[in-house]
């Protein structure tokens, strides 16, 4: 049925997917940046840098201890988090007083040292990370091939954000992050540990940014630059769906993913820029994004 | 003149005693040396023109003004160097001008966002008996109540934490008069039931019921005292001060 348009159903299904996972991705990325933006004002630039991090702390579980990849799901994010959370209270919290720049600067500065000690010592060639036995092979759907590990990860990756989705607008932990967002002071002032609150969601982006990491190290080569190229992408995301937004985060990333497959399939040159031009057309339609609350 | 004043009642406990509190935003010096004192279930209002001090005394209470000097004592503790967070632990209340109701939160979570700080504060029943009127709001967006609705979620809040000394800074702003008759009556439920309460006001006239004393503020000063029962043979004095 697709043979008139010039397009095999493998190659439209398969960019779909390829779409879908990359799109798994931009979402639980741009979705930490959003939660630690919502409440910091500070956009991470280190979220790249932390990313690669998840990915090396399983990679070195892995292969200095012997502990395999479901282990490492559980305990290489939590690794990159506390390293999170030590960034947060020695340097970043010294910063809250100031212009939003200089946290921009330092989370900036902080990811290009931890990159660069990385390459110092693993090259940039990349390590290779097996797929966990009982997900590698996939089916053939007549149309289409599917790898068994990617419809894990797109399957994670939804019930991740939806989970946070709901952390944030459904429980009480939400309600005081929400609040806090909205009136630190306020919060402070009814007897409420904004430091302590802020330092943990610091955390929890963090461990949001290296799960992608674990998640990613089956399928691309483990490398110091893997977080940086991909975050070129979601920082475009994050303005699309509109800086801080939860749900905004989780839409646009699914989304661009499934238009930049999509592209790949119709016009394959536009399909390195075509979420760049996104950025462009929302940027000059709703400047504060899909999501956004205005400014 | 504020010790001597108040001495009238000395048998109940001095909650609060502020001495030569200063207070700045940056450059600023707003509060220069203000003292008074609120004993155990007692209702004072500070009065005073826009600008007086009002607003920044009740701030630099709870601790939300980053800079400031002197002595605010809570039951006998210096709170002068404390955080807000800890001033909120001590048992203080804070219901800021400008209401703070939250715009992300439900009228329910605004409700229960203040963490309880002592024993005793106000059941859920006992507040919607005080506020029938959120009973039946709770799953709203909090900003989408009403100017009289959102005081009183931002009173009801505060009940439920068991502070005992509450800070409310100008409830009736902006209200109509027949919400400013309930939540009248809604202080003097709560002086019965032995809450301590300072109240910033404009409108004296809504406070002569209830208040045990009234500071009136000039410059940032306490420039009079003035008790609840010379009220009416005070308004001379008090217009001079209060009209520009």
């Amino acid at each position: 049925m697709f043979e008139w348009l010039g397009i095999s159903p493998y190659g439209l299904f398969g960019q779909l997917l390829i779409g879908l996972i990359n799109g798994s991705f931009y979402a639980l990325l741009s979705l930490g940046l959003a939660v630690i933006f919502g409440l910091l004002n500070i956009i991470n630039f280190t979220h790249g840098a932390q990313y690669m991090m998840g990915a090396f702390a399983a990679w070195m579980l892995l292969n200095y201890l012997g502990v395999g990849y479901w282990w490492a799901l559980l305990i290489a994010p939590v690794i990159v988090a506390v390293i999170g959370v030590i960034i947060e209270r020695l340097l970043l919290a010294r910063l809250y007083h100031l212009d939003h720049l200089y946290g921009l600067l330092l989370t900036f500065g902080v990811g290009l040292v931890i990159t660069g000690l990385f390459r110092n010592y693993y090259g940039s060639a990349g390590l290779p990370y097996p797929t966990p036995a009982g997900l590698t092979g996939g089916t053939d759907l007549g149309f289409m091939y599917v790898p068994t590990y990617r419809v894990w990860v797109i399957g994670v990756s939804l019930l991740v954000c939806f989970g946070t989705w709901a952390l944030i607008e459904k429980t009480k932990l939400g309600a005081y992050l929400r609040a806090t967002t909205e009136n630190p002071v306020l919060v402070g002032a009814f007897g409420i540990n904004v430091p302590r609150l802020i330092t943990l969601t610091y955390g929890f982006g963090v461990w949001l940014a290296a799960l992608a990491g674990v998640l990613a190290a089956p399928m691309y080569s483990v490398n110091p630059n893997m977080g940086i190229d991909l975050m070129i992408v979601v920082f475009a995301v994050v303005v699309i769906g509109g800086m801080g937004s939860i749900l905004g985060s989780i839409v646009t990333g699914f989304g661009l993913g499934v238009i930049e497959g999509l592209t790949k399939v119709f016009y394959p040159e536009a399909s390195a820029t075509v979420i760049f031009v996104v950025m462009a057309i929302v940027l000059l339609v709703r400047p504060a994004g899909l999501f956004g609350r205005g400014t | 003149m504020s010790s001597t004043a108040a001495s009238q009642d000395s048998n109940s406990e001095v909650l609060l005693a502020v001495r030569d509190l200063h207070a700045w935003y940056g450059e600023s010096h707003v509060l220069h040396g203000v003292e008074f004192e609120v004993r155990a279930g007692e209702v004072v209002t500070l009065l005073g023109r826009n600008g007086a001090g009002k607003t920044t005394a009740l701030k630099s209470i709870i601790g939300v003004v980053p800079h400031r000097s002197g002595s605010i004592r809570l039951q006998g503790e210096e709170m002068i160097g404390r955080s807000s967070r800890h001033i909120a632990r001590s048992g203080v209340g804070y219901v800021p001008e400008e209401r703070g109701i939250f715009a992300s939160l439900s009228v329910e979570e605004n409700l229960e966002l203040p963490p309880i700080v002592k024993p005793g504060g106000l059941t859920r029943t006992q507040i919607f008996d005080l506020f029938p009127n959120l009973r039946s709001r709770l799953g709203s967006q909090g900003t989408k109540l009403s100017g009289g609705e959102q005081q009183m979620l931002a009173i009801g809040r505060i009940l439920r934490t068991g502070a005992r000394l509450l800070l409310l800074d100008e409830p009736t702003e902006g209200l109509a008069p027949v919400i400013v008759e309930q939540i009248g009556r809604m202080v003097e439920q709560l002086k019965r039931a032995g809450f301590t309460i300072v109240l910033v006001e404009q409108n004296f006239r809504f406070a002569k019921a209830f208040a045990d004393r009234h500071y009136v503020m000039d410059q940032g000063r306490v420039v009079e005292m003035i008790q609840g029962s010379e009220l009416e043979s005070s308004m001379n004095k008090l217009h001079a001060y209060l009209s520009a």
